[in-house]
């Protein structure tokens, strides 16, 4: 807790527009020796304004920092004076000068500060010196980490993170449900060449893989072995494998799920003649002859000459899109469970979909070009037909399709299939209509090889079977159809599970040659997971955070709001409902803290008192007409308040009558923040979070959405107390709106103070 | 004497993640960037596909994670000037050209205004100029003005040198690092369309860039996020785009770019959000849209005012009266050539690395377009664009990876 606060104004950003002794003044009368120091410099972010800093609190004359300038987002290495010195920069210049609007249209006269700015700057000002008293140094909760990283799948992705893990110092235990290692890789032939010229198709070397991995005694390989429960946190994870019917328990500081594909249900392949003739067959299927060192057709053994790879669908998946669409169009009843009193549900769905073969497209379009040219390998005199409506071969394989072309053994057609029959004698006759041609030609085929569709792991099963309160599985997995990936373009690592981080083709299809990137990529977070747990530090996205939520447990009612909401699956419960944290699940949300009716939860640095006393500094005017009337803004800090930063530096202005706090994300808006604003007299509140939905750009996920679910309460709560629930509004801002910020901030004024004052005001 | 420090060379969207990945395990990590800002390519981009959500918002989480982390030391307007030692130590010497400003954040908004030398804004790819005096990225970082002594007038040099926060006398620095490991995120740069002769050669004014018209969509940019015709202002009715150009091409780019296709189904997304009755054709060779992107086509090209042909686009002309541009189309499926009309035309240039005709001072292998397809052996780790055409996506994977390799190169020593 701060208790000497020393506030430094920054004449130079604010540019003589404030009556920054007025404001010192006021500031020394309220708040006395809780401000030990309150100057006035040049020049602040300066290697002078530094030393002067630094000096005051070397001397002890301070024990905190209340920078009075621009924005926190600037200059953050100069006002860092160590970790164990609170900071807080009161934002006077983007969101206070530059963005103020006065009321009466006037432009700002250097040296003559108006009314309505004075108290806008004041007010901000008493917010920064509160924040910091009501703030202490966070203290970090240290895991002590297990250094043991568990790879699940032995498969090409498993083996290189198990071998990236171990190079980079790590223990590894390798889990395959097999009785072998290689997984997809090993029933493979060849596979596309995995580096440069990437001309030729060549054996995988997942041969090699396996041996190294077998060979590195940091690994520990269990085969024929299942994951059966994984419950505790990042760096004491305890995993129960179960081997040969036989359960052993390990413990696990941090988990690469590599658990790959299966192939998709042959089902969509039967309007391409899949089940009906039997000389149409999988890519997987033919895969596997040339591995077994013979391709032979079904009906009767023979090598077939003339092979069509069918690439082009045309209209043959359409019935089950509009099957699917239908179906989602009307949702059968959920079948009502009398489980909720089960500590861990299973929130697994599964998930089938056609969908799964266009995504596979890639990979549909390498292998037919691979296999196309395989066949003269078996056969001399083969000849191959790819019939193909896009070539999906994005970036440099390219250049093997390129390769592939020059074998007159094989010919490209582009076009799409409209029919197939059996063409007598286990022939399959393919009617296509030619797209470059455009007209319907006839191709008889020795045999016809359509794509296998990649079906993630995670569509099928929960694979990591938590022992978590929210369930067993990755929560959401329907909206990527079942991969396991992350609904983050900048941070494709990012689960809702810390600690838990998926590579491979469970996550999207993938060539072996991205797969190994990405095994590695994996494998780094990993072990940066786990050894972040060990130094009390949060991961992504508030990287090196050593704040957490505490919990007051007293006070707690056992509703279950926390455990329920947290984005990250982070709180479990004991057996009479009460929170268990873990400490290391968790990604410094807050939305914990928003979620308690009871305010039990609080962060070192960041807590419902302390917003709630913010707020409080507020000076609301008894009379709208006698100082305007006040809105409050919590604006989310990752995008909201840096596009509001933005729009000033832009130029735009808005209601010099509304006060902005940032806040670590809307999820950690606690409802009694808006209940102390309007019972002030605040005339409305306004919450500026990031978009949510399919495709929602909350870095917590589920921050905004679950904010506007609680907005539904608190408008009941408005409406008891006979205030429009129209004063209180949440909208979706992204960080680059920042020319519609202004707009949005000022219709919502206009509006507000249309209907009047808050019935509270004067209160 | 081994070194438990990684350099990161380049400061785009790869580079910025392969040095905070490190650094979050605990490494020390140098980046240095050559121009004055980090964030690279991406920052030019107003969405990205498949979610249409802006490049800034991660950005502005990855800046947050450097200004956390005192493991990360980065450099601005910096070049790698030469190398030596081996994969475990290595020394590097890197030039720092003169900033000329404050090194703190200093709102130099208005004088910048009131100079009055101009220069072409590279950002906008030329759409705009900008001042010497100049901040050209949205949401920059580091937030700190950079000065272009060579755009400066007379006057802005006397007008310059009475502000005490500004040195026009600073000079090129050079420092020393020593360092375990490299990875190289160079990236890549827009295919010069000046050579592409037969698709206006970037000498017609309605003809532009697929990097262009990022700029013009986005809010910061030239227009104000406006997409107009460059030639007079006007909204564009019936816009092409025209794949592949340059990528895919034994005379230019022999790879495919891999991005080009989903930018211009995003970018058709921007016209038709901005003009509900705006057409829009996409002629192309093959529509690559991998994997979980076939659903982001398939909303897209439901769109009945958006064509997407088969078909090579021979020639690109303009119309001397309207500014209109005419494409000569040979229709691959309908097997005949026509002349469409179109207000405004977009190439869909390919990505080239950054390192082709400007390689590093550093011995590893490259192939014949400046990819970089070796390293490994002396711990040195291409990330990103530098190492093969990618999208964002999947070079935070690729950063990643990089930043694993080296992380194993600095601590198996």
């Amino acid at each position: 807790m701060a208790e000497k606060i020393g506030l430094y104004f920054d004449e130079s950003s604010l540019g003589g527009f404030l009556d920054l002794e007025k404001i010192a003044e006021s500031v020394k009368n309220k708040w006395g020796d809780l401000c030990a120091v309150i100057e006035t410099h040049p020049r602040l972010a300066s290697a002078d304004g530094k030393a002067k800093i630094q000096a005051a609190l070397d001397a002890g004359t301070i024990d905190a920092v209340c920078v009075c300038g621009p924005t926190p987002r600037v200059d953050w290495e100069f006002f860092d004076f160590g970790e164990n010195v609170l900071v807080d920069r009161v934002n006077l210049r983007e969101q206070c000068v530059l963005s103020y609007l006065d009321p009466d249209g006037r432009e700002l006269v250097l040296g003559q500060t108006p009314e309505a700015l004075h108290a806008m700057a004041l007010d901000y000002v008493n917010m920064g010196v509160v924040k910091l008293q009501k703030a202490t140094v966070p203290e970090a909760e240290i895991v002590e980490s297990v250094k043991t990283i568990l790879v699940l799948g032995g498969g090409w992705t498993g083996l290189t993170s198990a071998l990236d893990a171990a190079k980079a110092g790590h223990d590894v235990v390798l889990v395959e449900k097999e009785a072998a290692l290689g997984g997809a890789a090993a029933k493979m032939y060849k596979t596309i060449p995995l580096a440069h010229p990437y001309e030729k198709a060549h054996p995988t070397g997942v041969e090699d893989k396996i041996a190294a991995v077998q060979a590195d005694e940091r690994i520990t390989v269990f085969t024929s072995a299942k994951l059966t429960s994984l419950s505790g946190m990042p760096g004491k994870f305890e995993a129960v494998v179960s081997v040969n019917k036989e359960e052993q328990t390990l413990p696990i500081g941090s988990v690469i799920i590599a658990t790959g594909w299966t192939a998709g249900s042959n089902e969509y392949l039967k309007p391409l003649g899949y089940g009906t003739l039997k000389n149409v067959v999988t890519a997987a299927e033919f895969e596997a002859m040339a591995k077994a060192g013979r391709i032979a057709r079904p009906t009767d053994g023979e090598t077939p000459e003339k092979v069509m790879f069918l690439l082009g669908f045309g209209d043959s998946l359409l019935p089950f899109a509009e099957a699917e669409k239908a179906a989602a169009e009307n949702p059968e009843e959920p079948v009502k469970s009398d489980d909720d009193e089960e500590v861990v549900k299973d929130n697994f769905h599964a998930v089938k979909t056609y969908r799964h073969l266009p995504y596979t497209s890639e990979l549909a379009s390498v292998t037919a070009l691979k296999q196309a040219n395989y066949l003269q390998e078996f056969c001399p005199q083969g000849q191959s037909y790819i019939v193909y409506e896009h070539m999906m071969v994005p970036g440099v394989n390219e250049l093997y399709y390129k390769a592939a072309q020059d074998n007159p053994g094989v010919m490209l057609t582009k076009g799409f299939v409209v029919g197939v029959r059996d063409g007598g004698s286990g022939d399959v006759v393919v009617n296509i209509k030619d797209s470059l041609l455009g007209e319907n030609i006839e191709i008889k085929a020795d045999m016809v090889v359509l794509p296998t569709a990649m079906v993630p792991t995670t569509a099928q099963d929960s694979v990591l079977k938590l022992q978590y309160r929210q369930g067993q599985a990755f929560p959401d997995l329907e909206l990527f159809d079942g991969f396991a990936d992350s609904n983050y373009i900048c941070f494709p690592y990012e689960t809702r599970r810390t600690g838990i981080y998926a590579a491979g083709c469970v996550r999207q299809p993938m060539t072996l040659a991205t797969a190994e990137v990405d095994a590695a990529g994996a494998a780094l977070k990993a072990v940066q997971c786990l050894e972040s747990s060990n130094r009390g530090m949060a991961v992504h996205p508030r990287s090196g955070d050593r704040s957490y939520p505490r919990f007051n447990l007293l006070r707690c009612t056992q509703c279950k709001r926390c455990t329920e909401e947290c984005p990250f699956g982070a709180l479990d419960e004991d057996e009479k409902g009460n929170p268990v944290p873990n400490v290391s699940r968790c990604r410094r949300c807050g939305t914990c803290m928003g979620a308690c009716p009871e305010r039990v939860i609080f962060f070192d640095d960041y807590n419902v008192d302390q917003i709630g006393s913010m707020i409080k500094q507020i000076d609301v005017p008894d009379e709208i007409e006698e100082g305007g009337p006040r809105f409050l803004i919590l604006a989310c800090e990752n995008d909201a308040y840096p596009a509001l930063d933005m729009a000033a530096i832009r130029g735009k202005k808005w209601s010099p009558y509304v006060r902005i706090i940032p806040v670590r994300c809307l999820g950690s808006v606690n409802s009694i923040w808006i209940a102390d604003a309007m019972s002030k007299g605040n005339d409305g509140c306004l919450l500026l979070g990031c978009k949510y939905g399919e495709d929602y750009q909350c870095h917590f996920v589920k921050g905004s959405e679950l904010c506007n679910r609680r907005m539904d309460n608190i408008g009941e709560t408005l409406g008891k107390l006979g205030i429009e629930t129209e004063r209180v509004q949440q909208m979706q801002v992204a960080i680059d709106e920042y020319d519609k910020v202004p707009g949005m901030i000022d219709e919502f004024v206009a509006k507000i103070t249309e209907l009047g004052p808050n019935p509270f005001k004067g209160y | 004497m081994s070194n438990n420090s990684i350099l990161v060379i380049g400061g785009g969207f790869s580079g910025i993640t392969a040095a905070l990945e490190a650094a979050e395990v605990g490494h020390e990590v140098y980046l240095v960037e050559k121009a004055p800002f980090l964030g690279g390519r991406v920052m030019q981009l107003n969405k990205y596909f498949p979610k249409l959500c802006p490049p800034s918002c991660g950005l502005e989480i990855q800046f947050q994670r450097i200004k956390k982390n005192p493991n990360v030391k980065f450099f601005t307007m910096a070049e790698v000037a030469a190398v030596s030692g081996e994969a475990g130590s290595y020394e590097v010497t890197v030039k720092i050209k003169p900033r000329h400003t404050a090194p703190n954040n200093v709102d130099y908004s208005k004088l910048a205004e009131s100079l009055t030398g101009e220069t072409e804004n590279a950002f906008e790819f030329g759409l705009a100029s900008r001042k010497p005096l100049y901040v050209d990225v949205p949401f920059a970082f580091p937030s700190r003005y950079a000065l272009d002594g060579s755009a400066l007038s007379d006057s802005d040099r006397a007008k310059l040198s009475a502000d005490e926060t500004i040195d026009l006398e600073e000079q090129e620095k050079e420092i020393t690092l020593s360092v375990g490991s490299i990875v190289v995120a160079t990236g890549w740069k827009p295919y010069d369309v000046t050579k592409l002769t037969n698709l206006g050669a970037g000498e017609i004014t309605n003809c532009i860039s697929n990097m262009q018209m990022e700029r013009l969509a986005s809010a910061n940019g030239p227009t104000s996020g406006h997409i107009l015709r460059p030639s007079d202002g006007k909204p564009p009715k019936r816009v092409a785009f025209v794949q592949c150009a340059g990528s895919r091409d034994e005379n230019h780019l022999g790879y495919c770019s891999y991005i080009c296709c989903m930018a211009s189904l995003k970018q058709a997304v921007y016209m038709r959000e901005q003009y509900p009755d705006a057409e829009v054709v996409v002629y192309y060779i093959d529509l690559r849209t991998p994997g979980r992107y076939d659903k982001f086509a398939e909303k897209v090209l439901a769109d009945d005012k958006l064509k997407a042909v088969k078909g090579k686009v021979a020639e690109v002309a303009r119309d001397k009266a309207s500014e209109d541009v005419w494409l000569t189309v040979e229709d691959a499926i309908e097997g005949n050539k026509s002349k469409e009309r179109f207000d405004m035309v977009v190439l869909a240039t390919g990505m080239q690395p950054s390192l082709a005709g400007t390689p590093l001072p550093l011995d590893v292998e490259m192939d014949e377009e400046g990819f970089i397809i070796g390293g490994e052996d002396k711990g040195i780790f291409a990330a990103g664009c530098a190492k093969q055409p990618l999208d964002v996506m999947k070079s935070a994977q690729s950063g990643t990876g990089a930043a694993m390799k080296a992380v194993q190169t600095v601590r198996r020593r």
